[in-house]
């Protein structure tokens, strides 16, 4: 993934924090927020998984005039064979793992740019047959000012039948 | 808020329920919000009919963030210095989740005092969904 420029903006950290339950006024009210610690408004630690909002050749995106693997009039928009490795036909791959390093938190105005460094691949043998296929992928995140901010590691693993636990 | 060294014995814990009787609502906010729109976890009749699952199940990423509010909570919000899960099982629709982190280990390094964590967020079985760790601040 490459991501040239991802804006930290107020809106965006309100609805993130809105979607996993997070009523915490750091992530929605300046007033209060000036009084803190921080001092602002800062983004809760799993945000920067929302730098797929700008990632132009996210797959996991429907885009106008694309094929999309999700339902419409029939249960898939595409064929098994040509949906590719996110979800189509059985298996598909799923997120195993995945680590964060803050070097400090974000703050709307920030603006982030990600660079992906390569990252390991392994195999193994699932719980109920079925090789599992582990990929690493280590995203560096840096500011406006090229220092980084925060060391994104995940690891997606690929089943051959659909995963129980994965 | 913030915890101060001095008041984390190890083996410490601060326990908090995530959410009770997932919705799938919830889901497609995460899913609106993240920008991860894998119809696995939105699409019932894809996922049912093509990808051969029971339903839609949420996001590892809604678990681990549902679990970050439970640590920010703990720790103060922008004391965090790492976070890092593995999705141990699936969460789905309809699940009640609980979270609790664990003191480890508090100690100085460059100057700061650091608190280690063990975090497991559990279902209603008492299945574990995610397992992981997670550094801070303290004071």
């Amino acid at each position: 993934m490459a991501v040239d420029n991802f804006p930290v903006e107020y809106s965006h950290i309100m609805m993130f924090a809105r979607s996993v339950g997070d009523d915490n006024p750091i992530y929605h009210d300046p007033d209060y927020a000036k009084k803190t610690e921080v001092g602002s408004i800062i983004a809760p630690p799993t945000f920067v998984q929302a730098s797929a909002q700008f990632d132009p050749d996210y797959p996991l995106r429907p885009k106008p005039g694309k094929p999309w693997f999700g339902s419409g009039g029939s249960a898939t928009g595409v064929k098994k064979e040509a949906a590719g490795g996110d979800g189509g036909g059985n298996g598909g791959t799923l997120h195993a793992e995945q680590h964060y390093e803050y070097h400090r938190p974000l703050r709307p105005g920030d603006v982030l740019s990600a660079t992906a460094l390569p990252g390991k691949t392994w195999e193994k043998e699932g719980r109920r047959g079925g090789k599992l296929l582990f990929s690493e992928n280590i995203i560096e995140y840096r500011d406006q000012k090229g220092e980084l901010v925060v060391t994104a590691r995940g690891v997606g693993v690929r089943t051959e039948r659909p995963a129980d636990a994965a | 808020m913030t915890l101060k060294a001095s008041d984390l014995p190890v083996g410490h814990t601060h326990k908090a329920r995530l959410v009770e009787d997932l919705k799938r609502t919830q889901i497609v906010q995460y899913a609106g919000a993240s920008g991860d729109y894998n119809p696995l976890h939105t699409d019932e009749i894809f996922t049912v009919q093509v990808a051969g699952y029971p339903s839609v199940f949420a996001h590892g990423m809604l678990t681990m963030g549902m679990t970050g509010k439970m640590l920010t909570d703990y720790v103060g919000d922008g004391r965090l210095t790492k976070f890092g899960v593995r999705f141990t099982s699936q969460v789905w629709p309809g699940d009640t989740l609980d979270a609790v982190a664990t003191v480890d280990k508090v100690f100085e390094e460059g100057g700061h005092k650091l608190v280690d964590l063990t975090v497991t967020t559990t279902n209603q079985n008492g299945v574990d969904v995610l397992k992981g760790y997670a550094q801070a601040r303290v004071d």
